[in-house]
């Protein structure tokens, strides 16, 4: 649900990092932070355990600049990817204008991306939304790992309606800015449609 | 599910029942907060606070607390209250859309500032109705065809965005 402040000339968006436990979320929001020009950047808040697991969300605000005459300010948000958590991942997704899916390129985790992703969609559809409709980009994460199964595989797997798919590395930020890119273009375009 | 639009009207509207609220209730900062998460106005000393990130917390405070109270079989908890050494944070709902919230320290009290959010709640609410039609009318002036500023957005308008 997009904030549209005419008092404030702003426009913000709330855009969802989702996908299975350890599968780098919090890292493209780590990178993303790290990378972006103090002026344009909020603090990154991380709601974690002690030992760096997400347990509620990571949130992060940007400032893209101006479209029209409106700043656009994007709200980065990632959820608890460890199956337990659903009740808290299920809150993140309230308001939600984007999803990101991060998908864990190890063969072993491909259940988990299954069950994730089945998990987002119902989780959306609790919200009113429709996966099948709402802006939406997948990133196949983790390509460095040896035991990343071909991206050819995952896109077959995992990409069920021509999503904009990205390969990333989200520790060298390889894939995270096309990725937040992909996803703010298409919350943007859906403004016009409104 | 409709946008959040918010227009000047109203906003100096909520500005001023704000700004009353945080002088009678002796308070140092009094904000509004959407459930997703944005903040919609704030008056008082802001500078030392980093309002975007309280905004965030806030809804997920009482998003988390909407979850706990469902699972006891409440509706929702309409007031929370945080106690601090110095200052205090008292949240509640408004027409149970959007959240308002009030920070204060010992120049005021629990009871003063419960007074006055009661009677800024009434007022509140009335606003966030007539901006509920607003966007309302506004759906359907976009369905008949008239044009949003947005309407025009183009794919240059957006990679500009991202250039270095």
């Amino acid at each position: 649900m997009t904030f549209i402040n005419y008092a404030a000339r702003e426009i913000n968006c709330k855009i969802v990092y989702y996908g299975p436990g350890l599968c780098g979320k919090t890292t493209n929001l780590q990178y993303i932070y790290d990378r972006t020009n103090p002026a344009a950047k909020g603090k990154l808040i991380s709601l974690a355990t002690e030992t760096d697991r997400t347990l509620f969300f990571d949130f992060l605000p940007l400032d893209l600049g101006t479209v029209r005459g409106f700043k656009t300010r994007f709200h980065l948000y990632t959820v608890p990817g460890q199956v337990f958590y659903d009740a808290s991942r299920k809150l993140i997704l309230k308001g939600v204008d984007g999803v990101v899916f991060v998908a864990d390129s190890q063969e072993a985790r491909m259940d988990a991306n299954v069950e994730s992703l089945m998990n987002l969609e119902k989780n959306l559809v609790d919200h009113g939304f429709d996966l099948q409709a709402i802006p939406y980009v997948l990133q196949l994460n983790k390509r460095d790992l040896p035991t990343a199964v071909t991206a050819e595989e995952l896109y077959r797997q995992l990409n069920f309606k021509g999503e904009p798919t990205f390969e990333a590395t989200a520790p060298t930020g390889q894939g995270v800015f096309d990725t937040l890119k992909a996803i703010a273009k298409q919350v943007l375009m859906e403004l016009r449609k409104k | 599910m409709s946008d959040f639009i918010l227009f000047d009207e109203e906003f100096h509207q909520l500005k001023d029942v704000i700004g009353r609220l945080k002088a009678d209730a002796q308070a140092k900062v009094v904000f509004i907060v959407d459930k997703n998460g944005q903040q919609i106005a704030a008056m008082g000393d802001m500078e030392s606070l980093d309002t975007t990130s309280l905004a965030s917390l806030t809804a997920g405070n009482v998003a988390a607390t909407d979850g706990l109270a469902r699972l006891i079989g409440e509706k929702e908890f309409p007031v929370l209250f945080h106690e601090g050494e110095r200052d205090n944070v008292y949240i509640s709902i408004v027409g149970q859309r959007v959240i308002l919230v009030v920070i204060f320290d010992e120049r005021s009290s629990l009871g003063l500032v419960r007074l006055r959010v009661r009677k800024a709640n009434g007022e509140l609410e009335r606003i966030f109705d007539t901006i509920q039609k607003k966007v309302e009318s506004e759906k359907t002036r976009r369905q008949e065809g008239y044009d949003s500023p947005f309407a025009e957005i183009t794919d240059e308008d957006i990679d500009s965005l991202f250039r270095e």
